[in-house]
């Protein structure tokens, strides 16, 4: 297994809460580090207290246990650099969108426009949503709730 | 040279029991606030104040485990055997967090200040001595910075709200002021968490930034600075805990009592 092939395999393991966006999408991959004996991959929680963080590592270590490789694949949970959520991609924020999942823009004051009609100007429900990450909002022009990723 | 290697390894030890010790009181606030936040599911005023509650438990049990696992690299028990399995006297959580909910303006305002002072001293470790506590730190702070947003709002809400919602924020400042004291108290090794960079503010410096704040945020929305706050006749810091405490373990600890050797 070559670290490009170990990277396309990640891009296969999709957020637990959100199946159409790979881990890679949400900027949880920081480094793939192979040497003779392991297949290290470093990962950045999203939240610290996120529950999923035991399923995404099992998911990753399933995923490259498929590719077939007789090193151990270790899967690490970093925080330098700490998550953010400028490293969500534009695919992943393409995904999300299409998921009904706004993302967050420059400044946390500011709602993001709605997935679904693009108005600006939603009201916040909740800043805190059905996961650590999202917040809950509402969308005054097509009259939806919609949830945005949280800007940490 | 023997004498060297001795201060070296004397220091390397100091160094390691002021910042276990520290890690404790650390992971203790957050378990023990994380648990009476839980407290308030299904009992909010409304839905989305369930939902906030909810999550910020969950927030804030994640960060005690953040610091039960430093304190498991560190050789001390995993972090189950932490959270469940310790008696009271080596708990060491700030007293105001274990007593009970009492009402939503209690809640918020105990809440709010301890927000308040979490932030300040998170900050004073952004560049703790300690890499693990730097990194981890930073990235706690980007996720508290919510609940402090959240709880100034319900702050500014009841203040502003008049009535009998600012009464009952004026009673429950009046409950919590004498519960503060141990807040503050850095415990016995504060000398060392300093000297050796764990923390770069004193115990006292955080309270008197603490104080700005909170006297700014009162007189925001007119209610009285309450004065001093007292010294503390014991300390949460040291092990000195209420009658709040046990009721407050035994319900923590309920489900892991069954069968304390059960793999989940």
């Amino acid at each position: 297994m070559t670290e490009a092939e170990v990277w396309e395999a990640l891009k296969e393991v999709m957020d637990p809460e959100i199946p159409t966006v790979s881990v890679v999408d949400m900027g949880m991959v920081n480094r793939v580090i192979l040497s003779e004996e392991t297949v290290e991959v470093e990962m950045l929680p999203t939240f610290i207290g996120c529950p999923a963080l035991d399923l995404i590592r099992e998911k990753v270590e399933q995923r490259l246990a498929k590719n077939g490789t007789a090193r151990a694949v270790q899967v690490t949970f970093i925080f330098d650099p700490p998550w953010t959520s400028d490293r969500i991609t534009d695919q992943g924020k393409q995904r999300l969108k299409q998921f009904g999942i706004a993302s967050p823009e420059e400044s946390a004051a500011q709602s993001p426009p709605c997935p679904y009609c693009e108005q600006s100007g939603a009201e916040v429900i909740n800043l805190f949503g059905p996961t650590a990450c999202r917040a809950i909002y509402y969308c005054k022009r097509c009259r939806q709730p919609f949830e945005g990723m949280k800007k940490v | 040279m023997k004498a060297e290697q001795d201060t070296r390894v004397r220091d390397e030890q100091k160094f390691g029991t002021a910042l276990k010790y520290w890690l404790t009181c650390l992971a203790d606030d957050e378990l023990t606030l994380g648990h009476r936040d839980s407290e308030w599911l299904g009992l909010c005023p409304d839905i989305e104040g369930d939902v906030a509650f909810s999550s910020i438990a969950q927030d804030e049990v994640g960060h005690a485990v953040f610091y039960f696992d430093l304190l498991h690299e560190l050789g001390e028990k995993d972090p189950d055997r932490l959270a469940f399995r310790r008696e009271e006297n080596k708990r060491f959580n700030a007293i105001v967090l274990e007593r009970p909910n009492g009402d939503w303006a209690y809640s918020i305002l105990r809440h709010f200040f301890y927000d308040l002072f979490d932030d300040l001293r998170l900050k004073a470790m952004e560049n703790s001595s300690y890499a693990p506590l730097k990194q981890g730190t930073q990235k706690i702070r980007r996720e508290e910075y919510y609940h402090l947003l959240h709880m100034k709002t319900w702050f500014s809400r009841l203040g502003s709200a008049g009535g009998q919602a600012k009464q009952q924020l004026e009673l429950a400042l009046k409950k919590i002021w004498p519960d503060l004291g141990d807040l503050f108290d850095f415990g016995p090794y504060e000398k060392e968490l300093l000297e050796f960079g764990i923390i770069s503010l004193s115990s006292s410096e955080i309270q008197r930034l603490w104080e700005e704040q909170v006297r700014e945020a009162l007189y925001g929305i007119g209610l009285n600075w309450p004065g001093e706050i007292p010294s503390f006749a014991r300390s949460g810091r040291r092990g000195e805990h209420s009658s709040d405490l046990p009721p407050l373990l035994a319900a923590l600890c309920e489900v892991y009592q069954l069968d304390p050797e059960a793999r989940w």
